[in-house]
């Protein structure tokens, strides 16, 4: 193993575990608000590292959704991880065998591909064991962390930890939507579905669960229809 | 139903997703439908999960509007994810503390 290489990769990920912390903190505390216990909220950080799909799947679980709605969700919600796979994948080469592949395809989350694909270097397997490390740490700790906080905490401060992971969708949005009007589109129209879904007489008796599917898929394939992308934007 | 399975089918529908295209499908996808469907999913369900939920997920429909406002403004000015995260959080404490004044 070579540990310059894993040092390399741990000091990369450094400021993505201390972001995932505070966020997941929020995760923690507000399902913890929800009645998940603490150990079973850091299980769920442990095993799925995904913001989107853990937030998604908590809505469920205190619905008391079916398992197939919980699949479909983190199939439809999560389907970007396969095209950031692939991509890393090709990047990393006919070098890195099977067993490596298994243990970084887990913690492929959309910050670590981002600065994996950003690496100038060639990618290595201790390298990206190494990124992994801090950011796992970090999801999992703010988790438990939140978690504990949350039964402890006042009521406001739960409730204002809460809105974090929305302050974080929103961070990752705008900046592409200010950037790329095709965004901007799918972004408003994403909107408008979801406002339809929430609002509107019969609409909002379908599951929030279900709600977030349906506006993700209708949204993203009228624009891949009306709005293809070119060549430059893929990733 | 135990909280166990949804763990266990949250967990395992993920990882597939993950581990199948670094594992097996090292082709490039060669739809243009498709690439631009899996481009706009993102963007598409973190919106649809932010808006309108974040609206009525606090205490009142006024300090959730300024957690929302907050954080698209902070966004728009390019700070990062931490910077917008816990602005937004400290939005809804300052609004409901105000509120609480009125």
């Amino acid at each position: 193993m070579n540990w310059n290489e894993y040092r390399a990769g741990v000091q990369c990920g450094w400021p993505v575990g201390v972001g995932y912390f505070s966020v997941s903190f929020g995760f923690g505390a507000m399902a913890a608000a929800q009645g998940v216990a603490p150990w079973e909220a850091t299980l769920i950080s442990l095993t799925n590292l995904t913001s989107a799909g853990q937030f998604a799947g908590l809505t469920l679980v205190v619905a008391c959704a079916t398992l197939w709605e919980m699949v479909l969700t983190q199939l439809v919600i999560n389907s970007r991880y396969a095209l950031m796979s692939l991509a890393l994948s090709q990047r990393m080469g006919e070098r890195i065998g099977l067993l490596p592949r298994l243990l970084i395809a887990f913690f492929n989350t959309d910050e670590i591909f981002a600065l994996a694909m950003a690496r100038k270097e060639p990618l290595t397997v201790p390298y990206l064991l190494g990124m992994g490390l801090l950011p796992i740490l970090g999801w999992t700790g703010g988790t438990l962390l939140g978690a504990l906080a949350g039964s402890v905490l006042p009521v406001a401060i739960r409730t204002a930890l809460g809105v974090m992971l929305y302050g974080m969708f929103i961070a990752v949005v705008v900046p592409p939507a200010k950037k790329d009007r095709d965004v901007l589109a799918a972004v408003l129209l994403a909107m408008a579905l979801s406002c339809l879904f929430a609002w509107a007489p019969v609409l909002n008796r379908l599951s929030e669960g279900l709600a977030i599917v349906v506006c993700t898929v209708v949204a993203a394939a009228i624009c891949a229809a009306v709005l293809p992308v070119k060549e430059a934007q893929t990733l | 139903m135990s909280i166990y399975a949804y763990i266990l089918a949250m967990a395992l529908t993920t990882y597939l997703i993950r581990v199948l295209p670094m594992t097996i499908f090292r082709k490039p996808i060669q739809s243009r439908f498709l690439r631009s469907f899996l481009y706009y999913i993102p963007y598409c369900c973190l919106t649809a999960m932010t808006f309108p939920s974040i609206l009525s997920s606090t205490a009142s429909l006024v300090s959730g509007a300024a957690a929302l406002a907050t954080a698209i403004l902070l966004a728009f000015r390019g700070k990062g994810l931490v910077v917008v995260a816990l602005s937004s959080s400290a939005a809804v404490l300052v609004t409901e503390w105000l509120l609480k004044l009125l």
